[in-house]
């Protein structure tokens, strides 16, 4: 059973408590929803945490700005085109120290779904996202970016202004950039359109996150003509946080509360405070070509095909 | 009845040689005495579309070139060296079938993986190449199609030479996740090196470049050239169809329809590509600079 078919059963038996009066027959119920969340909490599974990355009670970026940082102006535009709602971005401060802020923007409504474009930028997006971190690197603030996206839009304009060389842009001027980056993956990270904002002297990524090269979906379709195998495939993608720490990628991971984060989760924020913290004034110290080399030096060793 | 039969084992003794001698030939296309262009579907004698390079005689269809026949093609006779030739993956070789796969086609292809590097000289100027190949599963970009880019790119900025790359790619190797995901990042970082360097990169777009490839490093070069017609796009066609449920307009994500928005520099016929590299690389050669005042 999936988490999605036992999160319904449970939520199923909820009902069924709050309208039972028998004392027996509610103890009954209280186990067997106790014994329904370990079963399907213990033994998660990578399409599971897929589920739990793309929910939409999940907190999105919004949440982590205004609940971890104070004073956050947003500022708009690419200075080209237009402004790209599904990338938020700005100016805050943590405790006392001014940082810019950029992330991709989810919606939890259909309503703010649409208006973000399901957290898809397009060329626009990205190069805003560069113009403020260019403008973070002149005014020399750390850029603490937010990952959460399905991918870069696949659409007829986003490919008529450049979605690739944007995208590129962003990769060759991050590698260069003379302040410290740090990168959150808090829900999916898909593909180039997550990439684009990542390229980080530390990467993070929360419990449930995923971080891959493209949709479970997509590399089924792709692979097996099958989009429904998306399960089979995401278990074979090695997309979860656990994975992507193994494999060095991910710096750091942030436990999440059974069941994933909700509107009432609270110690994420202060957990992920008290970390930029740290690292900022491990960070802040070195030298900005040394923050460069280093971060040359962390891309460069992936995937070296050195024997391991 | 029986002569047909006869004609048939005739024919097939005439098109067996011809198959073998496939492997070799610098086109993707299967040879044999006629070779039908994938284009515009006539048939021409293979001798004639191998002497006009092969472009199709009917439509001007530029066919796609092994990276081997494309390296003939430009560089000076004799001067290719190549760098890296042997580099092997370590990445995620528990997906399925994977291994097999890469050592198959490396048997097919002559080719340790889906691009080739090094250096030549085109028209007597030195530079380090790449070149991709689309045989190898489709050109997609793994960690050693990444090294490879990378460390030719590494190479160039040491030595202090030009860089030209010929893409031809379906974007990042599936096969190895996230890595593949990364190499994007690898390659433009050594980019970037390179360009703060003060050095010259040509970026060379061939038929189909898309993906993780069209996102890195195809659209970071100092100038980018574009065959013919060539598809060069982030998404596939067949994606944004899905996403926007219409049809795409005649000749989007073609070569001329980039130029027309202005992310291509020019588009250059296999006939002259030759000597295009050869003018832009005298024009950027440390002498002509440091001679114009520099």
């Amino acid at each position: 059973m999936s988490l999605q078919q036992t999160e319904e059963r449970i939520r199923e038996l909820d009902k069924r408590i709050s309208h039972t009066e028998d004392e027996d027959r509610l103890n009954e119920l209280k186990k067997e929803k106790k014994r329904l969340l370990s079963e399907a909490y213990g033994n998660i599974s990578s399409f599971d945490r897929v589920y739990l990355a793309r929910k939409s009670t999940r907190p999105c970026v919004r949440d982590y700005i205004y609940r971890i940082f104070t004073d956050f102006i947003e500022l708009h535009g690419d200075r080209l085109m237009r402004d790209d709602p599904a990338i938020i971005g700005g100016i805050a401060k943590l405790d006392e120290i001014p940082v810019t802020i950029i992330g991709h923007c989810k919606g939890k409504s259909i309503n703010e779904n649409l208006k973000f474009n399901f957290g898809m930028p397009n060329p626009e997006g990205y190069r805003k996202a560069l113009r403020l971190m260019k403008q973070a690197e002149k005014f020399k603030r750390p850029i603490i970016t937010f990952i959460d996206t399905p991918g870069a839009y696949p659409g007829l304009e986003s490919e008529m202004h450049g979605q690739g060389e944007a995208i590129a842009r962003n990769l060759m001027e991050m590698g260069s950039l003379k302040v410290p980056i740090i990168a959150i993956v808090i829900g999916e990270g898909g593909s180039g359109g997550a990439l684009a904002l990542s390229v980080a002297d530390r990467i993070w990524m929360l419990e449930n996150a995923v971080y891959s090269i493209l949709s479970p979906e997509g590399f089924a379709s792709i692979l097996w003509k099958d989009a429904s195998r998306a399960r089979e495939a995401a278990e074979l993608m090695k997309l979860t946080a656990y994975d992507l720490y193994e494999r060095g990628i991910v710096d750091r991971l942030f436990g999440e509360p059974v069941g994933g984060l909700d509107e009432k989760s609270r110690s994420i924020y202060v957990r992920i405070k008290n970390a930029l913290h740290s690292e900022l004034a491990i960070l802040s110290r070195q030298n900005p070509r040394t923050l460069v080399e280093l971060r040359y030096k962390k891309y460069r060793s992936i995937g070296d095909c050195s024997a391991k | 009845m029986i002569s047909l039969f006869k004609q048939r084992r005739q024919m097939l003794t005439r098109i067996k040689p011809a198959r073998q001698r496939t492997q070799k030939s610098p086109v993707c296309v299967p040879k044999g005495i006629y070779t039908r262009c994938p284009d515009c579907k006539q048939d021409f004698l293979s001798d004639q579309i191998a002497a006009g390079l092969y472009v199709c005689p009917g439509c001007d269809y530029h066919m796609k070139l092994t990276a081997q026949g494309r390296i003939k093609l430009v560089v000076d006779k004799g001067s290719f060296h190549e760098l890296n030739g042997r580099l092997q993956t370590t990445e995620c070789l528990d997906f399925p079938g994977y291994s097999e796969k890469l050592s198959s086609l490396q048997a097919a292809t002559g080719l340790n993986d889906a691009v080739l590097t090094g250096v030549c000289t085109i028209e007597g100027q030195k530079t380090v190449i790449a070149v991709m190949d689309s045989r190898f599963l489709m050109g997609s970009m793994g960690s050693v199609v990444g090294e490879k880019v990378t460390r030719a790119v590494e190479y160039a900025t040491k030595k202090r030479l030009p860089i030209v790359i010929f893409t031809a790619s379906g974007g990042a190797r599936m096969q190895e996740g996230i890595v593949s995901l990364m190499q994007m990042a690898k390659t433009s970082n050594a980019l970037s090196r390179h360009h703060k360097a003060g050095l010259l990169y040509i970026s060379c777009l061939t038929h189909p470049t898309t993906g993780g490839v069209t996102a890195s490093f195809a659209s970071l070069g100092d100038i980018i050239l574009s065959e013919p017609r060539a598809l060069i796009g982030f998404a596939g066609p067949r994606v944004i169809e899905q996403t926007i449920r219409q049809k795409l307009p005649e000749g989007f994500q073609r070569a001329e329809f980039l130029l027309e928005h202005g992310f291509i520099d020019k588009i250059i016929k296999r006939s002259e590509l030759r000597s295009t590299l050869g003018t832009l690389l005298k024009l950027h050669a440390p002498a002509a600079r440091t001679r114009g005042g520099g």
